[in-house]
């Protein structure tokens, strides 16, 4: 609904790019420079931002994990982690120099004039305080003159202004008692309680499902625009940016290479980091998809995997996982003894994944994906239901067919940093599954090694590294080489590309679409993100509450999704409604 | 909440039974005839010694002895030692003043350790942090008797700063040196668990949150990192309270203080097992309650704990 607003409802140009002229900038940073001291010398995170927010504006600096963006704004308000400093530049904040200020000038611009609503709701709000205590602490520490009683009632108003209901019980809650969007709104409460110019939004809604980040965003854009606060949004997703910003700043190794309104951005991205970031985007790729076909693009990159993607077309003979009526009920421990109750986590789930084909159960935080991938894997026992690898049933595997089935079957999980052992080299990760099963001789193991590693695009001198010496998506690799190394038939990726960067994500998901083509491997695909579905997946089981809500081929989802919630998944995907350039993929 | 400590008083039952158990049994299976070596050399008569066993429930089945055991527990009725002194007296005799010790050390060690602990947590790094680091290696690395002994001379003796023993009188003036000997190894610990805890909690999340709505230095580190900070040390103190009763063996020996310590070693060498399970039992059941009251504090400072 207003979620249009900046691009097509008003001209952006005279908004971003040349502002109201009599406006004087609230915020301008100029050649800022940022470094963090280490033992091997200084390490610069910033360099040379420039970036302008104008009073009202939303401004967006988009960029990769390590891109500077988030340090730009911890810089504004002096909250550098660790050694970090800024060691050039200035930012002037309503006509006055923030740079070198002193704690006390700071600690009173800070909340009053600057408000921050942090990245992770788990982690940022206190947990051993209530929720209502840590609000009140806002309006205290910026001089809010009141009695008690009329703190509490403004608190009660502020949790109800970001969208929290029965907020005078909430505000006696503690963190642990708030699921994480109820979090989320009680951190923009805190940022806006004491009405600053200024709101960074550092990812605020990255750790959030899709659809409660969309009423969230809503719901900030609203609050915003009516109290007139500006706005600056740190984000690595552009499609959100781009529908949420009217003016967009894009960051890459520390600095600004290219800003400007948000819909020329989009359109004709100049430098080509940005057109890289438009190309691989996965949140604009259903979008993009569409376009090439209108343009009549017949590109086989973007079709060729969903060209024949048909659930008919699974003849039952071909099929690899045959899950029937799969439930699992767990127990949950009342808050007094004997007071469990049942918990059904997956309930009455079937779905079919073809030989050689990707099915993708999509779903957000706790709609039972996870634990229908883990009854797959033989990790968990259903409580009722079966399901058939290759027509046998899993939970019935004596030990030896067990050991067996885990080579047919592996894993990749969602954290490329929890899932390798940082003391085992990488050449002993991926060696591993083949020392275990006992393949072939020493010799014979580190040429399948040298291969794994060619085969997911890394140089052999990997093999001799620890983990902690990778980037991420190198990880990642890591970790799909190691499931690979037995040759299995099946992989399941429980959300093997969330944690990465966009760019590196597109890597990984090409990848994939090329070890599938090459070895045959099926995929059950687990994921939250319905961005992602689209680049990999034949079919689509929409998972919620547990149950499957649809269960179609990729473009059927895509094109007709039937169930309203599947329509909501959707339609919250960011940037679904956004004017885009189709910029040849230059990855 | 109700649950919660219900829940606690529950668990203090099997460990209470199990404890005892296991204490009765390592006692009482140990070889050697404690009725024998009664007599010493010369050894008692065969009458007189079925007299004892039978007196002191020797002659029963172990099972029936520490029933029978427990029953005095129950009743407060420990019965007498081979010196026909009631054992509720002499546990009345001993654990005052080694409860009064341990609590002054406890004390001593809290408020020292915390506080020098917050402010090397929050200048990590700084000179102030590491010299406290030194000491505190310092103090863990002598042992206790080296640093009581050094104490009690260069106070005490040379300074006469603090009575150099405390004998049959103990007071508060006359226990604080042999507090202070007794908190200096745990000390360093709740120092150096302060420290990292309170250099963790400083680079967390929510504290960065606190600050950027605007609160003062003082009110992040007092409201946000401290008490966060205090749950890890409650734990340890509380654990800590039963070692450091159990502990203050050498320091009561050094400051020739008549408590648990020097009570329990004389019993041991004599083999008046009776004494010496009774007051293992009442330290078993004070190392509870301390257990206890710890987690009833960390239900205080952590709310997440009284739901789980």
């Amino acid at each position: 609904m207003t979620t249009q607003i900046p691009l097509t409802g008003q001209e952006p140009e005279t908004q971003g790019a040349a502002p109201r002229a009599t406006d004087q900038p609230l915020l301008e940073i100029r050649d800022l420079e940022v470094a963090f001291s280490t033992g091997a010398g200084e390490v610069k995170a910033v360099r040379g931002a420039n970036l302008t927010v104008y009073p009202g504006q939303s401004v967006a600096i988009v960029g990769e994990s390590g891109s500077g963006k988030s340090t730009t704004a911890h810089a504004i308000i002096d909250l550098l982690p660790g050694t970090g400093k800024v060691t050039g530049g200035s930012i002037m904040f309503d006509g006055r120099e923030l740079v070198g200020v002193g704690r006390k000038t700071m600690e009173d611009l800070r909340g009053r004039e600057i408000g921050l609503v942090p990245q992770d709701p788990m982690s940022n709000l206190n947990p051993v305080w209530r929720i209502g205590t840590q609000v009140e602490e806002a309006l205290k520490a910026n001089g809010f003159q009141g009695t008690k009683a009329e703190r509490r009632e403004r608190v009660a108003g502020l949790l109800a202004e970001a969208g929290l209901k029965d907020t005078e019980r909430r505000a006696r809650q503690y963190p642990h008692e708030f699921s994480g969007g109820m979090r989320q709104r009680s951190l923009i409460a805190i940022g806006l309680a004491a009405r600053p110019k200024l709101l960074i939004a550092d990812e605020p809604t990255s750790a959030l499902d899709v659809t409660v980040q969309r009423q969230i965003l809503d719901h900030l854009e609203t609050l915003t625009s009516e109290l007139g606060t500006a706005v600056l949004f740190i984000t690595h997703d552009l499609g959100l940016a781009a529908e949420r910003a009217e003016h967009l700043v894009v960051m890459f190794k520390g600095r600004v290479v290219e800003s400007g309104p948000a819909r020329q951005i989009l359109t004709s991205p100049q430098h080509p980091y940005t057109q890289r970031l438009v190309a691989s985007a996965p949140s604009l790729s259903a979008r993009r998809i569409e376009e090439a076909r209108e343009a009549g693009v017949e590109s086989v990159e973007l079709l060729a995997q969903h060209a024949d993607a048909d659930v008919e077309k699974v003849r039952s003979e071909d099929a690899v996982v045959v899950a029937k009526n799969l439930t699992k009920i767990f127990k949950i421990r009342g808050s007094r003894p004997g007071a469990s109750t049942d918990f059904k986590a997956v309930d009455d789930v079937s779905f079919t994944l073809g030989r050689g084909r990707t099915l993708a159960l999509v779903g957000e935080s706790g709609s039972g994906k996870s634990t229908a991938a883990n009854m797959v894997l033989g990790l968990l026992e259903p409580t009722s239901g079966s399901v058939e690898f290759d027509g046998v049933d899993v939970a019935r595997l004596s030990a030896k067919e067990q050991f067996a089935f885990r080579r047919r079957v592996q894993p990749v999980f969602q954290n490329p940093y929890g899932s390798l052992d940082p003391m085992m080299s990488i050449f002993r990760s991926i060696e591993e599954p083949l020392r275990l099963h006992k393949v072939g001789s020493a010799k014979e193991r580190e040429a399948r090694v040298r291969e794994l590693l060619d085969m997911v695009a890394l140089p052999e001198s990997a093999m001799r590294r620890y983990p902690n010496e990778l980037s991420g998506g190198q990880r990642q690799r890591i970790a799909i080489a190691r499931a690979l190394a037995l040759k299995p038939e099946l992989i399941v990726l429980d959300e093997a590309v969330s944690a990465l960067d966009v760019l590196v994500q597109a890597q990984i998901l090409e990848l994939l679409g090329d070890l599938q083509r090459d070895l045959g491997l099926s995929y059950l695909f687990i994921t939250h993100d319905l961005a992602v579905v689209r680049q990999i997946a034949d079919t689509v089981v929409v998972m919620q509450d547990g149950r499957v809500v649809e269960h179609a081929s990729t473009d059927e989802v895509f094109e007709h999704p039937k169930e309203q919630y599947t329509q909501d998944l959707l339609a919250a995907i960011p940037g679904r409604d956004l004017d885009l350039g189709l910029v040849p993929p230059a990855v | 909440m109700r649950w919660y400590i219900g829940r606690r008083l529950l668990q203090v039952i099997p460990v209470f039974l199990g404890a005892t158990l296991l204490l009765y049994a390592l006692v009482f299976l140990r070889p050697g005839d404690p009725v024998a070596a009664l007599g010493g050399e010369r050894g008692l008569p065969e009458a007189v010694q079925e007299q004892i066993r039978e007196r002191y429930n020797l002659d029963k089945p172990f099972l029936v002895q520490y029933l029978l055991f427990l029953k005095g527990v129950f009743t407060l009725d420990f019965g007498v030692d081979f010196r026909g002194r009631e054992i509720v007296d002499v546990i009345a005799g001993a654990f005052p003043v080694t409860i009064q010790l341990a609590v002054m050390a406890l004390i001593i060690e809290a408020v020292f350790g915390i506080g020098l602990g917050l402010v090397a947590g929050l200048r990590k790094g700084g000179i102030f942090d590491g010299s406290v680091l030194v000491i505190s290696l310092l103090v863990i690395a002598v042992p206790t008797f080296v640093i009581g002994f050094v104490l009690q001379f260069l106070l005490g003796v040379k300074a006469g700063l603090f009575p150099v023993t405390v004998g049959r009188d103990p007071n508060f003036e006359s226990l604080l040196l042999p507090a202070i000997v007794l908190a200096a190894a745990s000390f360093a610990y709740v120092l150096r668990l302060t420290r990292t805890s309170v250099a963790e909690n400083l680079s967390a999340d929510y504290v960065r949150t606190a600050r950027a709505r605007g609160l003062t230095r003082s009110r992040v580190t007092g409201r946000h990192v401290l008490r966060n900070s205090l749950i890890p040390v409650v734990t340890f103190l509380g654990g800590d309270l039963g070692g450091l009763m159990a502990g203050a063996i050498v320091t009561e020996g050094i400051f020739n203080i008549n408590g648990v310590g020097g009570t329990l070693y004389q019993a041991i060498t004599r083999g008046e097992n009776v004494t010496v399970v009774s007051l293992t039992t009442v330290l078993v059941i004070v190392y509870i309650l301390a257990n206890l009251l710890v987690d009833l504090l960390y239900a205080a400072l952590d709310p997440r704990i009284r739901y789980a």
